[in-house]
């Protein structure tokens, strides 16, 4: 039986390649709050208070451009709505534990994190600790934005603009689902989910990100039932 | 009003995380939800990376011959091979920076 560091360890091993695309992206973050003419303080507060990297951009972008509270704070709410998606598959493994644990560990549940704890979680069911690699992966991720949004905020634009480093984020989450692409029900609701984003992008408050996965749910839902 | 702001999308998106978690009973999810719930990673991620691929920062569609499209067609070629995250990763970058800044 693995000890509780042993597994916050995998936790750590198992989402630093990530950190790859999860580094440039802080710092090219805190560089835009300071570009967008919010003080240090605020935009580092976001990474705090919000968490949740590219709801953060579009949170200062549309604040600096004249848009209401409502709209932000809308737009942040929609585009942040998938971790309903992923508490419900967690909430299986995590349905054991103290409230206050689960009021901790939600804190830290980001894209990344989910994605590769998911995986563990789903070989190691009966492991008693098996939570403490969603810590690992999450607080790996969590110290990582917030160190990569501080040296943003005072290196400025570090990471050479040309290098299109944002580029990293969509690769690091082809590297995700990469293995689903061998089973022909997941390639399925991939391609699906893909064009839906892509037919839906202009849709508002970044609403793409709520209604595509809903459309994927629905085909697979199909796709199970044809299955039966 | 800006940090009032902040403050209540802070706890929105904390409440995207914690509501399922600490809220639901996993009771109430039947088995055929479970399993549709499987193919979360599949319908969330995709919604990511199409879009991160096929538009570019104005919100338009790129041209067929954009570098991001073959990046990420190396990523896939090489992650499907390999099944590995860093030369997955690596792989699409350095496909892209050639068609950027070697050809």
């Amino acid at each position: 039986m693995s000890s509780k560091f042993q597994i916050f360890k995998i936790g750590f091993f198992d989402v630093s390649p990530h950190l790859l695309s999860v580094i440039p992206f802080g710092i090219i973050f805190g560089a835009i709050g300071i570009e967008l003419g919010f003080d240090p303080i605020m935009t580092y507060a976001t990474s705090l208070i919000i968490f949740g990297g590219a709801s953060q951009i579009v949170f200062l972008q549309l604040l600096s451009g004249g848009a209401s509270s409502l709209i932000a704070i809308t737009s942040v709410g929609v585009i942040n709505s998938r971790h309903f998606l992923y508490g419900a598959v967690l909430s299986e493994y995590l349905n054991k534990l103290s409230l206050i644990k689960k009021i901790f560990i939600s804190y830290f549940i980001v894209d990344q994190g989910f994605a590769v704890s998911n995986i563990y979680l789903k070989k190691n069911k009966e492991q008693p600790f098996n939570y403490y690699h969603l810590m690992g992966s999450g607080i790996t991720l969590w110290l990582c934005w917030q160190v990569a949004t501080i040296l943003g905020i005072f290196l400025g634009s570090i990471v050479p603009e040309e290098l299109g480093l944002e580029f990293a984020i969509p690769l690091t989450f082809i590297a995700i689902i990469i293995n689903e692409l061998r089973k022909l029900d997941h390639l399925m609701v991939i391609i699906i989910s893909g064009l839906a984003a892509t037919f839906f992008y202009n849709a508002p408050f970044k609403s793409y990100i709520l209604i595509s996965p809903l459309i994927g749910l629905f085909a697979a839902y199909l796709i199970l039932k044809f299955k039966k | 009003m800006t940090w009032t702001s902040i403050f209540i999308a802070g706890f929105i998106t904390y409440f995207t995380r914690m509501g399922m978690i600490t809220l639901i009973n996993k009771d109430i999810f039947n088995e055929n939800f479970r399993k549709i719930l499987n193919y979360v990673p599949s319908v969330v991620f995709p919604s990511i990376i199409f879009p991160g691929v096929l538009f570019d920062d104005y919100g338009t569609l790129v041209v067929i011959t954009d570098p991001k499209i073959y990046g990420a067609l190396t990523a896939v070629i090489v992650g499907f091979f390999s099944r590995n995250v860093i030369l997955t990763i690596a792989s699409g970058l350095i496909s892209y920076w050639f068609l950027i800044f070697a050809l």
